[in-house]
């Protein structure tokens, strides 16, 4: 495939975009010797700091760092205001339907979305059916993973309904280019990201259960400083001036949740969960987790915390419920979507899979359940080797894939080796759904570093960028 | 505070501070053997030291032979060795990387740093590593964390929890090291007062640091009673027994103002202060130096053991 298939975020027909303008003097003045330095800087920074990342299953330095690009990716206001706009009107569909299928279940009634897809889903929990969390939210971090292929045209590539991590990654990409170029945010007007912290913690504080009756007591929920996102938890609770705490800080006793500290038990409201579900309450889910705290879902039920996501929430996240988004944004909302979802086969069907088994060399294959970019086959990019054990996968199990045309990811300048160079990206924003419905302005663009791949998961040597969204 | 978090600070210090002590009691070791040997036959130097750090049979199974590229090894390099340098300054990081949100960025700036050089260190040829070096290293990186902590941290129940972990470690760690002294002595009493007894005292207050200070606090001739009065009794002396401990009470005494409650951790700590100030020299060595160690060592570790239960082990009360 040649390069000029793919939308050039800053140059369009030769021509440097208006969003791009006020970097093209910095990129010209800047020689090798003085890139590499700032580069090196960049690196030291972000070891010293310690955002590392682990890669599990792997060899090597357990530590990593995520390979970070100076250059940024800019958004003009106005396809900000856009992209904003379909990202939060996704957002509350998501958490209408998480509050519908819990409860009466109107869009399967309604036969818009199929009752097995729904009922008999993994993530679907039978735990907390009848029961409505503080505000009727469900999902109060939305992060949708989306690319661009023109100017106007942005597709949903995923939602993460559950515990979206990156974010972190949003802020300090921030805070080390503005350490490095600070003549840059000088020149240019970039709206902050910074006030993300406090916007999630607002948010928290806005879903304290029923029982709260003061101040809630915010805490984040880890599974511990061996989790690849350790960083972030920390990060987080820092920003915020919460406590970070695994399972065992916790414990159940009476109506409520209570945390271990140096001066007795403290009791605890809202519990940002950075753990899955199957995790969180021995007693109700996995009865071998380590993770979790016994007896946490009884104290939920009854309203004396509230469990942020809300557990079952990763139903609305699934590859398969995934096709049906923009159905839940015109049954719900009564609009029609602003984002458009990327056009998806679901092998369970008959004639879908006829035709991805057909089509596998130009597709884009992936499983249902899967994440991080494991387990997927990208057609256009493989062998026929590839192709052919992956059919033989597909054919053992259909249910469990779904395939999508192989998208024209747009591309942003990227230094690489030899210079500047196009390389795909995509883009993570982060929702917050509470007593309102926010979105930062800016977001985690994600790099694929290698020439031409369209795989920009970090497990996969992606990479990251800041994200400026320009102020009018 | 979480009690995590507060037993996360307690050994985050108690592992800095048990580093520089394998650094110095490596020190003791180098300068000992230099001298001759100190009795009957061939006595070695290096194993009262492992004695006194409590791992002579674990260095004995792996090495056997205690040597001092052996021993350098063991209570440098050796991960196997939770008390070597490398696992302490690992371990503590890893305290310190769990509490990121308790520590300012100097803190922990100042302890990745030293662990980065750890890794560093241990890629490098070790004929390029004077032991020297080794400590040197050692003793640098943990007065930098050191200053950091107390330069830049809020004065908050934690620091209270990492001093009492430093103290704690420090009484314990003293104690440890003029054991060392009483095992290179015994059993040839007619030593005492001996010239080279003199030596290895004087060796002693080197690998505390303490050399000068000894010089400038008392003057005149070395004896063992001035330097075991410097290191238990003594109030100026940084590393001093009674200093330890008071620095234990100060930070016990700071938590119960805090938290509006006093517990069975102040009262222990109080008694055993107590019981120090009130002592002399020549009752130290009635009770005969290395029983008095023993029984110190162990009353350290109640003082531990009551601030583990009311504070850090998170049972609800």
């Amino acid at each position: 495939m040649k390069q000029a298939e793919f939308f050039n975020e800053m140059f369009e027909d030769g021509a440097v975009r208006a969003s791009y303008q006020g970097l093209q003097g910095w990129m010209g003045d800047m020689p090798a010797e003085l890139r590499s330095l700032k580069q090196a800087e960049a690196e030291e920074l972000f070891r010293r700091i310690g955002i590392t990342f682990a890669v599990y299953g792997e060899g090597g330095d357990p530590e990593r760092l995520m390979p970070f690009d100076m250059f940024p990716r800019v958004f003009a206001q106005e396809e900000w205001r856009r992209l904003e706009r379909g990202v939060v009107q996704r957002a509350k569909a998501l958490n209408a339907f998480l509050a519908d299928v819990y409860a009466r279940g109107e869009i399967v009634r309604a036969g818009l979305v199929p009752r097995d897809l729904v009922y008999r889903n993994e993530a679907y929990e039978a735990a907390v059916v009848g029961f409505t969390p503080p505000r009727g939210v469900f999902s109060h971090i939305v992060g949708a993973d989306l690319v661009r292929t023109g100017p106007d045209e942005f597709f949903v590539l995923e939602d993460n309904c559950r515990t979206p991590s990156g974010v972190s990654y949003m802020l300090e990409n921030r805070e080390i280019m503005m350490r490095l170029f600070p003549g840059l945010f000088r020149e240019n007007r970039i709206a902050p990201v910074d006030g993300y912290s406090e916007e999630l913690r607002r948010t928290l504080a806005s879903v304290a259960p029923r029982k709260c009756e003061r101040d809630p007591t915010i805490v984040i929920l880890s599974p511990g400083a061996y989790n690849s996102a350790y960083y972030e938890h920390s990060f987080l609770a820092n920003l915020m001036g919460v406590e970070l705490v695994e399972g065992q800080d916790l414990f159940v006793e009476g109506e409520f949740v209570w945390m271990r500290t140096t001066e007795g038990p403290q009791r605890v409201d809202v519990i940002y969960r950075r753990i899955d579900d199957a995790f969180i309450d021995p007693l109700c889910f996995r009865p071998d987790s380590m993770l979790g705290v016994p007896g946490l879902m009884d104290v939920y039920r009854s309203g004396g915390v509230t469990i942020c996501s809300a557990p079952g929430a990763g139903v609305a996240d699934d590859k398969a419920i995934y096709c049906f988004v923009p159905e839940m944004v015109r049954f719900y909302l009564g609009e029609e979507p602003i984002l458009q979802n990327v056009p998806t086969w679901q092998c369970a069907r008959p004639d879908d899979l006829k035709y991805v088994l057909e089509h596998l060399p130009e597709l884009v294959v992936k499983e249902v359940h899967g994440s991080g970019g494991y387990g997927m086959l990208v057609g256009p990019k493989s062998t026929r080797e590839q192709v052919e054990s992956f059919r033989d996968r597909i054919l053992a199990k259909p249910g469990n894939y779904i395939a999508q045309p192989t998208l024209s990811l747009s591309t942003c300048p990227t230094f690489v080796g030899e210079g500047v160079a196009p390389r795909h990206v995509d883009l993570r924003p982060y929702c917050l759904v509470g007593e309102r419905v926010t979105l930062v302005p800016g977001g985690l663009t994600r790099v694929a570093m290698t020439e031409g791949s369209l795989v920009v998961n970090s497990s996969q040597g992606g990479g990251v960028k800041d994200t400026w969204v320009l102020s009018e | 505070m979480l009690s995590r978090t507060a037993a996360n600070l307690f050994w985050m210090a108690r592992y800095i501070e048990r580093a520089e002590t394998a650094a110095r009691l490596l020190e003791v070791g180098e300068r000992m053997s230099l001298i001759p040997s100190t009795g009957a036959g061939n006595r070695n130097e290096w194993v009262p030291l492992l004695q006194a750090n409590g791992s002579h049979d674990g260095f004995m199974a792996k090495y056997r032979d205690p040597v001092q590229r052996n021993v350098e090894s063991f209570m440098f390099f050796d991960r196997d060795n939770p008390s070597s340098v490398a696992s302490c300054i690992t371990a503590a990081r890893e305290n310190a990387r769990i509490v990121r949100t308790a520590l300012t960025s100097q803190v922990w700036d100042a302890l990745n740093t030293a662990y980065q050089e750890l890794m560093a260190l241990e890629r490098t040829e070790r004929s390029e590593l004077p032991l020297t070096r080794l400590t040197e290293w050692t003793l640098r990186s943990s007065a930098l964390i050191r200053g950091a902590i107390d330069a830049t941290q809020l004065r908050n129940d934690g620091y209270d929890f990492m001093n009492i972990g430093f103290f704690l470690e420090r009484a314990d760690n003293t104690a440890r090291l003029m054991d060392v002294k009483y095992f290179v002595l015994l059993p040839r009493v007619e030593f005492v007062g001996s010239g080279l007894d003199n030596y290895q005292w004087t060796t002693l207050l080197r690998a505390l640091s303490a050399h000068r200070a000894f010089h400038w606090a008392y003057g005149g001739e070395v004896t063992a009673s001035k330097i075991a009065h410097f290191l238990i009794l003594n109030r100026q002396s940084p590393r001093s027994l009674l200093t330890s401990v008071q620095g234990v009470n100060d930070h016990l005494d700071s938590l119960a103002r805090g938290y509006g409650t006093a517990t069975i951790a102040q009262s222990r700590a109080r008694a055993l202060l107590g019981g120090l100030a009130e002592l002399t020299i020549d009752e130290v060595f009635d009770e005969g130096l290395h029983e008095f160690l023993t029984r110190f060592i162990g009353e350290v570790s109640d003082v531990g053991g009551a601030v583990f239960d009311v504070y850090l082990s998170g049972d609800t009360r």
